[in-house]
């Protein structure tokens, strides 16, 4: 059984479709990619799964239950949860205790919470920064900070949005590691990218979005020939030039 | 701050509250004194304060509704001795029981309007319990609950000759708020006041129900207000409700916390120690030029504090105690650790 699935979730704000009955799954233990060009809805897909929008059409399964329009701590609770695109720090508390807070919620008392939060800060190399005011950390390392946080509730499903961007080519590497460490720890990684590099090498399944309307599922190797694909990134000519290279390929 | 079951603070401060216990012994404490009755109403006002900051401070939803809770304390305690001729306990439960229902009553829509509605809102809130209770004939009206003369001693909460034992009432009660408080601080509770103030949405994706915390927190800072209400009446002997439910009441319970340091566990008694004070003593020395001397400083510090350093009392002196760790060590400028 898919551990989220959705299905033919639409999102409209008033005459906008941002999301346009989208439907894929995500099996358990796996690393699903969502990519898309500037304003194919991805950030609004990943807010109507998590809570924070109440879809226009269609429904979500969260561990074969109906999470549709539950609110976000509830289906934070049930475990599926979320970093944030724009870094939301709760700036005047330190970086350990913005960490603490996540590692309360499935933590009996605040020794194991204590211990949970110092785990998810030496994963996600944190602790020069630990004592730190949030609201001080540079972007990686809020960043990071978005990460430790949504780990620190130990969630089955964990929704990266757009934790590479901006970060340096040594830190995108040592987040993809972070990613892998996670997976093996068994917890299922639904990720928002726009850094290929970081994403490609890593992930099972890539869902495609463009418009709002998914145009393509399959695995990393074969999205990045995928037409439709190329033609979203790229455009029409690219897409056109590409194909006449690959179908030329064998005579040169 | 990563905070531990007991660290080098506690004991600070099971010292200075040894101290305070100490502190009638001392020969300037005579037992009717006018400092006696300072210390207590600084006590007293710490404590209050420290209710509020439970709700303002720590959860950040700025009340100015307080004085609802410490009036209906105070009329519950005035209302079992007065008009029931009574001891005062039940009257305090009732009243700290009530105090809890009607926050909630009153906070659950008032929590729907967000920022500063929330604070306009508790604001006029006031005025309606004010009004209420001045024509409400039940409550005795404007004439209010004047204390008859009954056996003094800790069954009626009640002495007519001494202040001291209402110097130990008031410490217990310092006690019992402040050490709640310090407990909060290190809890999950406390962490989830917090990270509402700091961004509710974030803490709802972590699994944190904002509206709950809110709830809690505002009916047990209004319980904990309406006990120091209590005592405020049993200590006057007197209950009327432009004393305990006015804007004035209200303001004190913000003016206070806001100048020591909000969402500090120190800021309350600090903003106390300084504007309590403050207010007695102008009171006794110029109160011939009608009153009001002692809100005309408030109002100077307030917006002095505001201006200078929002963080308060507390603010201020963390930032002399940096300067001086970067003049013990201008190489690590005041930060402990050596981040890259």
């Amino acid at each position: 059984m898919a551990l989220l699935e959705v299905r033919e979730v639409t999102m409209k704000f008033g005459e906008l479709v941002a999301n346009d009955r989208v439907s894929f799954s995500v099996e358990p233990g796996a690393i699903v990619g969502l990519i898309g060009p500037n304003g194919a809805g991805k950030t609004t897909l990943f807010n109507c799964i998590s809570g924070l929008y109440r879809p226009t059409g269609g429904s979500i399964l969260f561990d074969g239950k109906d999470i549709t329009g539950l609110t976000p701590y509830a289906i934070a609770r049930r475990g599926a949860v979320r970093t944030f695109q724009v870094v939301r720090p709760l700036k005047e508390m330190t970086v350990f205790d913005n960490v603490l807070v996540g590692a309360f919620l499935n933590c009996r008392d605040h020794r194991e919470a204590f211990t949970r939060a110092a785990e998810c800060i030496a994963l996600c190399q944190l602790e020069p920064l630990q004592r730190k005011p949030a609201g001080e950390l540079p972007i990686g390392g809020k960043k990071r900070l978005e990460m430790a946080r949504a780990l620190a509730t130990r969630p089955k499903l964990l929704m990266l949005d757009e934790v590479m961007a901006g970060l340096t080519s040594t830190e995108v590497k040592a987040s993809v590691e972070v990613i892998l460490k996670l997976r093996e720890s068994g917890i299922t990684l639904m990720i928002v990218e726009h850094v290929m590099e970081g994403i490609m090498p890593i992930a099972d399944k890539i869902v495609v979005l463009d418009g709002g309307l998914k145009i393509a599922e399959d695995a990393p190797g074969r999205i990045v020939s995928d037409e439709r694909v190329i033609e979203a990134y790229l455009g029409a000519k690219y897409s056109r030039r590409f194909k006449a290279r690959e179908e030329g390929a064998p005579l040169g | 701050m990563q905070q531990q079951a007991f660290s080098k603070k506690d004991a600070a401060w099971l010292g200075f509250l040894a101290l305070l216990a100490l502190l009638p012994l001392a020969p300037v404490m005579e037992a009717n004194s006018f400092h006696m009755h300072v210390l207590i109403l600084i006590l007293l006002f710490a404590s209050m304060a420290q209710a509020w900051n439970i709700i303002g401070g720590y959860c950040g939803q700025v009340s100015f509704g307080h004085s609802v809770f410490f009036g209906i304390g105070a009329y519950g305690a005035g209302m079992a001795v007065v008009t029931y001729g009574g001891a005062p306990w039940p009257g305090i439960l009732i009243g700290m029981a009530l105090a809890g229902a009607v926050a909630v009553v009153i906070s659950y829509p008032c929590f729907k309007l967000s920022g500063h509605y929330f604070a306009i809102a508790t604001f006029a809130i006031v005025e309606i319990f004010n009004r209420s209770f001045l024509v409400w004939d039940w409550v005795n009206g404007a004439l209010g609950l004047d204390y008859p003369v009954i056996e003094e001693g800790l069954h009626n909460l009640m002495w007519y000759d001494s202040k001291t034992a209402y110097y130990y009432c008031a410490l217990v009660l310092f006690l019992l708020i402040f050490g709640m408080v310090r407990w909060l601080e290190a809890h999950r509770f406390g962490y989830y006041m917090r990270a509402v103030r700091e961004g509710q949405e974030t803490a709802e994706s972590l699994g944190v129900n904002s509206t709950a915390v809110k709830l809690t927190a505002m009916a047990l800072s209004a319980t904990l207000t309406a006990l120091c209400g209590a005592f405020f009446a049993q200590y006057n002997l007197r209950v009327d409700s432009p004393m305990v439910m006015s804007l004035d009441m209200s303001m004190k319970f913000v003016l206070i916390t806001v100048m020591g340091g909000s969402g500090t566990l120190l800021g309350p008694l600090l903003g106390a120690a300084v504007l309590i004070p403050l207010q007695e003593y102008t009171r006794a020395f110029w109160g011939g030029l009608g009153g009001g001397v002692d809100l005309i400083i408030f109002g100077l510090l307030i917006i002095l504090i505001v201006v200078k350093q929002p963080a308060g009392m507390v603010g201020i002196i963390n930032d002399v105690r940096k300067r001086l760790a970067r003049r013990k060590d201008p190489a690590k400028g005041g930060e402990t650790h050596g981040a890259p």
